[in-house]
């Protein structure tokens, strides 16, 4: 077992936050995950990338029990996350997550996609819910569709209303599967603004994005799975010019070259 | 550029072609024949006048005119279709979820319950189901003659709900042994438009931190909904037709009175006939109101 720090020096005296301890997963005898370890300090903006089936969005989906695990824990804060109903319900609402396909309930209006959550699960009042949700509409520039039905927007502007429904909960961290993969080209950056203030407003991130150019602005620390194992953990000025394996280089090499 | 953008001229299209003649030329051949071989060679003394009078007659003593045993029976028959139907869906979506269920004993129970009833034929499950209902549950329930605990303005308003009040007994015991029967199928059409919903839907509704109640409820459901309703009121227009056999178990709906007046007055043709054209005029107008309603998208289509 390789104990593979995160640590960049800046995060020596930040807290530790998401803890992953030898976690693995199979599905039958495939073995999708095997000894993750990894630590997210508060704060920090960790990057994901890796070729497709090698668990990066299965990795992150396991923080807030989309998908289960069989070996290791996951620690939010010190205490490790249990899977009972109640307490799946509490580490849910103290990470967010933004899907590939966004993932909007297309029976609602964008509004009531944004109240849901804080209604249902911090039972807060239907009157705090909605200047909540406008204050997120707001942030994520697209208050004034606030009317609308999810169908009736772009893609970009549903992963945005997407991102401030998560948003709502208050998270202490946000994880990211693929947010910006199934958008036209051209919505991509008005995502990804959205989410480079959310990360200079010092949200907690893990984000799983081929965006290298996103990583590289943002990234406090670049994670590299190629198999279902974490392969390279680096600080992303080191990660991209002088990445300590061959595969984490022949991987850059390939999705860098044009 | 100002130029009109025309459509093409249409094409001339011949709406009968000469495959249509030919359809309705033999059509035409075989009512031609049928209506021969039924006054010539059946020798069958029609007799529709009489079988009228029991659809609606006239009371000698006050000229009233009054529902003969084909209303009586048509009332009867929609009273159990729309009683079926309410207690079907209830039973059909309580099932419907335990199939969608992760509890392992609702999961199977809801399964078995399915499976029972689909691969038993309606008859047969009649007889069973209506011996034990009615020599079990109804006692059990306390239910067999309540007719006699009602006050006079509630047994009125029983009787427009329910039927005559000496035949209630009869009449729940028809009636749960159809909303069970027909809860099965119901209980297949939830499920399906629950498992239509794509499993971003709740993820994303998990992911928000909704018990799996408020999934169900805020998030699946509704969007299900739009998928079952229009089965549903296929199923419903089926259970007006399934109603029938219940004639079995001796419930006074339209097919059972059929067989008296048929029986009395041995005149079986048209009677069945005016039988058939009753539950014809029953579900037809169901069956376009219904298309009409998906075609508009229960009203309700936003995206």
């Amino acid at each position: 077992m390789t104990e593979l720090s995160s640590t960049t020096d800046s995060n020596a005296d930040r807290k530790e936050l998401l803890k992953f301890n030898g976690v693995g997963k199979w599905y039958g005898n495939f073995c999708a995950l095997w000894d993750i370890n990894l630590t997210v300090h508060k704060g920090e903006r960790v990057v994901v990338c890796g070729p497709s089936g090698s668990g990066k969005s299965t990795m992150i989906r396991c923080v807030n029990l989309l998908e289960s695990y069989e070996a290791g824990e996951i620690l939010i804060d010190g205490s490790p996350i249990k899977n009972d109903p109640k307490s799946m319900q509490v580490i849910r609402r103290r990470v967010g997550m933004v899907f590939q396909n966004f993932n909007l309930f297309p029976h609602v209006t964008v509004l009531q996609n944004l109240m849901l959550g804080p209604i249902r699960n911090l039972k807060v009042s239907k009157k705090e819910a909605e200047e909540t949700a406008m204050h997120y509409l707001e942030k994520v520039r697209i208050a004034e569709q606030a009317k609308k039905y999810p169908s009736q927007l772009s893609g970009g502007q549903q992963q945005r209303v997407a991102i401030a429904r998560s948003l709502c909960m208050h998270p202490e961290a946000m994880l990211f599967d693929e947010p910006t993969s199934a958008l036209d080209p051209e919505m991509i950056s008005g995502v990804l603004d959205i989410m480079v203030e959310l990360a200079e407003g010092g949200m907690t991130m893990m984000v799983v994005t081929h965006e290298m150019g996103f990583a590289k602005q943002v990234a406090d620390t670049m994670v590299f799975m190629d198999h279902g194992e974490i392969v390279e953990v680096a600080p992303p000025a080191e990660f991209f010019t002088k990445p300590k394996s061959d595969r984490t280089e022949l991987f850059l090499s390939q999705i860098l070259q044009h | 550029m100002n130029e009109t953008r025309l459509p093409p001229p249409a094409e001339k299209v011949r709406r009968v072609t000469n495959l249509d003649i030919a359809i309705i030329a033999s059509v035409i051949a075989i009512l031609v024949f049928i209506y021969y071989r039924v006054e010539h060679v059946l020798v069958y003394n029609w007799n529709w006048g009489l079988i009228f009078e029991y659809v609606i007659r006239i009371d000698e003593a006050t000229g009233d005119i009054l529902p003969n045993l084909f209303l009586k029976g048509v009332a009867m028959t929609l009273r159990l279709a729309f009683w079926g139907t309410l207690i079907a869906a209830v039973i059909g979506i309580v099932m419907g979820l335990c199939r969608v269920s992760n509890n392992l004993f609702l999961k199977i129970g809801s399964r078995l319950y399915v499976e029972l009833i689909r691969n038993i034929p309606p008859v047969v499950f009649i007889f069973v189901f209506y011996f034990f209902i009615s020599s079990q549950i109804i006692p059990l329930l306390g239910l067999d003659n309540i007719e006699k605990t009602f006050s006079p303005t509630t047994l009125a308003v029983m009787r427009v709900l329910f039927g005559p009040t000496e035949l209630f007994t009869n009449f729940l015991a028809g009636l749960i042994c159809l909303a069970v029967f027909e809860g099965a199928y119901i209980t297949e059409i939830v499920r399906a438009g629950i498992q239509a919903i794509g499993k971003g839907q709740w993820e994303a509704a998990r992911a928000i931190g909704l018990s799996r109640y408020h999934v169900l409820r805020d998030v699946i459901m509704p969007q299900a909904l739009k998928t079952i309703l229009p089965p549903l009121a296929g199923q419903f227009i089926t259970l007006v037709k399934d109603s029938s056999i219940v004639s079995l178990i001796s419930v006074q709906e339209l097919t059972f009175l059929t067989q008296d007046v048929s029986n009395t007055t041995t005149h079986f043709f048209e009677a069945w006939i005016v039988t058939a054209a009753l539950y014809f005029m029953m579900c037809f107008p169901l069956a376009v109101l219904f298309q009409r309603f998906e075609r508009s998208g229960m009203g309700m289509q936003k995206h």
